[in-house]
């Protein structure tokens, strides 16, 4: 079972922090494994999970998408149709009881399309514990109605500029907040990226997504899908989608990074396909960065992938060959973001936009009894200013 | 004996502490930090901590931060501070800490770092994002060559903590006064005094102050309590208001006198 005892995936993971951090990551760790198998936290969340967010959500067939690209059949897994839209939520109600369990008053997280900021601040206002979110200040522009929505919520919105005023970023501050705010403060981080036992816990609450996926094919399809596709940020759509289905050797997994403008101009946000091994925000795991360790600028349409690192565990099953990954641009996201709008009036966030449009590469190749099921993180509400702009709309 | 051990045994001859001042090399130019180096031991540094820059120093409060960002646009990397060092190390006997974060170290090469930092004579690495739970990929190489590895203890660690740190420490044992970021604050925390006599009961080697200490009379309170004293961003400050004038390292220069004086 993975991770180890020190958080290792392989030679990825583990606890790269402060010394000052170090007691509380072990606290965290012994609260979680505490709490996971305990089965009133197990009711609370699922009570939740059902009864506030909305769960299980649907596993839809895209019959329309399926004829116009006329192979494999499409499901999508509508994780967009969860309360606050997007799958963030899963991983914050999960923090949150862990949280008030653990006697903290004050949550702090980062966010880069706010999707996971507009989660936390949810749950932090339905808990009635104070909430920080730190965003970097280019997202802030790109995503300002997140950030009302935020601030509506409860939530202090703490914009930050310093490096690339982006997710990156944003995650520094946050972790700079925690340490300073040890005691009574609980970081939750939205990815499976971060310290020991951040990527764990994460992949561990969004795993709900692929359970109940692996439930519902079974009951439709009697059988296992032949091909998963999930976008790649820091990777917790994907890895929650993935990881029931780690062990069916028959299911191909793919996870689509953004490819920017082009991998090849260097605007992208494509660590596993361009990126190098290497130790930030806590852990090991593949980076953009240049020859002597600095992290690079990363740029994709989608916020949510604008992210110069990925979760340890995706680094891991790049190398053992478990899941595939690819990237699209962002021009094949629009498109796809474009087409599933027109065929099945399923307007999607530019994240799950990148799966959607690797579907479209992937699907026409396959046999019409062929099963591709497509993880739809999140809802494009968000993304109208943005799409609008790359269309030339003024809105 | 290393440099390290060196200085902390002819000062404990005469009840003295150690000045410990921080810079970061290439801040804001590598020339210009030669000249401040040696500026810091006219003016009574006993050891040089040299900052290697990073993209994103998690650990670092704004002043820092806005150092390594000024080093990061003349593109200073660890090879320029090592390249650095050994001239410096031509001129002083000073012992140098170079103190940063992994990625740019674990980019370079563990056993390749090592080499080369013993070379340009280098005696101790402090790396803030290595705790002793991953430090042993590193730790095999630094060994072999004899650097040393100081460790930071912070007000978060308990006794269990401290005794894995000590195990795996060299040099000094760094004390992190507050939790938090780096930093000049207005008070000291009022439980140094306890900590650091906490961490010296579990260990032989010197205990030093560090994060938050800005004044001659902080520095002077704390070193009646601890080995040695560490300040750094009201250094850098100094730096960064001076960054066009002519008297910049005669004003660092200045202050770090005026921080030996009140360590008396």
């Amino acid at each position: 079972m993975l991770p180890d005892k020190k958080g290792h995936f392989g030679i990825y993971g583990g606890r790269y922090v402060a010394e000052t951090l170090m007691p509380a990551l072990l606290e965290l760790e012994e609260s979680y494994y505490r709490y996971k198998d305990d089965r009133e936290f197990q009711e609370e969340l699922n009570y939740y999970l059902r009864e506030y967010v909305g769960r299980e959500t649907p596993l839809y067939l895209a019959e329309r998408l399926t004829q116009r690209l006329g192979g494999a059949n499409i499901y999508l897994k509508r994780e967009d149709l969860c309360h606050t839209g997007a799958h963030k939520i899963n991983n914050t109600l999960g923090q949150i009881i862990l949280a008030k369990r653990m006697g903290k008053t004050r949550i702090i997280a980062e966010t880069g399309a706010g999707q996971h900021g507009v989660a936390t601040a949810t749950v932090a206002a339905m808990f009635g514990l104070e909430c920080e979110i730190y965003m970097g200040v280019e997202d802030i522009k790109r995503q300002s109605l997140n950030v009302f929505r935020m601030k509506l919520l409860g939530a202090k919105v703490q914009p930050v500029s310093s490096g690339t005023n982006t997710l990156k970023d944003a995650m520094n501050e946050a972790m700079r907040d925690w340490v300073t705010n040890i005691y009574n403060t609980f970081y939750i981080i939205g990815s499976v990226a971060g310290p020991h036992p951040y990527p764990m816990m994460v992949r561990d609450f969004q795993s709900v997504i692929g359970k109940e996926t692996k439930r519902q094919i079974l009951e439709v399809e009697k059988r296992l899908p032949d091909h998963l596709i999930a976008c790649v940020g820091g990777g917790s759509n994907s890895m929650g989608l993935f990881y029931p289905f780690k062990d069916d050797k028959e299911v191909e997994m793919v996870g689509v990074e953004a490819a920017g403008l082009g991998i090849n101009t260097g605007k992208h946000a494509a660590s596993i396909m361009d990126g190098s091994v290497g130790v930030l925000h806590g852990s090991k795991t593949y980076l953009l960065q240049d020859e002597n360790g600095q992290i690079k600028h990363t740029h994709s349409i989608a916020a949510g992938l604008d992210y110069p690192g990925v979760g340890p565990e995706h680094s891991y099953f790049h190398d053992i060959g478990r899941v595939k990954y690819a990237s699209v641009t962002d021009k094949e996201a629009l498109d796809g973001f474009r087409l599933l709008t027109i065929t099945e009036g399923i307007i999607p966030a530019l994240e799950s936009a990148h799966a959607i449009a690797y579907t479209i590469k992937l699907a026409p190749k396959l046999d019409k009894e062929k099963v591709i099921i497509v993880n739809l993180s999140g809802r494009g509400d968000k993304d109208m200013n943005t799409v609008a702009e790359a269309l030339g709309v003024s809105l | 004996m290393t440099r390290i051990s060196k200085v902390f045994q002819r000062l404990s001859a005469n009840n003295g502490k150690a000045l410990i001042p921080y810079i970061t090399a290439g801040d804001p130019s590598l020339e210009l930090t030669k000249k401040l180096v040696f500026q810091l031991e006219k003016s009574g540094a006993d050891i040089i901590e040299l900052g290697v820059p990073f993209s994103d120093p998690m650990a670092d409060g704004p002043t820092i931060q806005r150092a390594s960002e000024r080093a990061l646009a003349n593109n200073v990397s660890l090879r320029d501070v090592l390249d650095l060092t050994s001239e410096i190390r031509m001129h002083t006997e000073i012992p140098i800490i170079l103190f940063g974060y992994y990625n740019p170290f674990f980019t370079y090469g563990p056993e390749k770092f090592s080499r080369d930092a013993k070379e340009a004579g280098i005696d101790g690495v402090l790396i803030v994002d290595l705790p002793p739970e991953e430090v042993d990929e590193l730790k095999v190489y630094v060994d072999k060559v004899g650097l040393d590895i100081i460790f930071l203890t912070a007000p978060t660690s308990n006794e269990e903590r401290i005794k894995l740190i000590t195990k795996k420490a060299g040099g000094f044992i760094y004390y992190v006064s507050v939790t938090g970021v780096t930093g000049a604050r207005t008070s000291l925390d009022s439980h140094i005094e306890e900590y650091v006599a906490k961490v010296k009961k579990l260990t032989d080697l010197p205990v030093g102050v560090g994060f938050g200490i800005s004044t001659p009379g902080q520095a002077g309170k704390v070193a009646k309590w601890a080995d040695a004293v560490i300040v750094g961003s009201a250094i850098v400050k100094i730096i960064e208001e001076n960054l066009n004038s002519p008297d910049m390292v005669k004003k660092v220069g200045q202050f770090v006198k005026s921080l030996k004086e009140g360590i008396g």
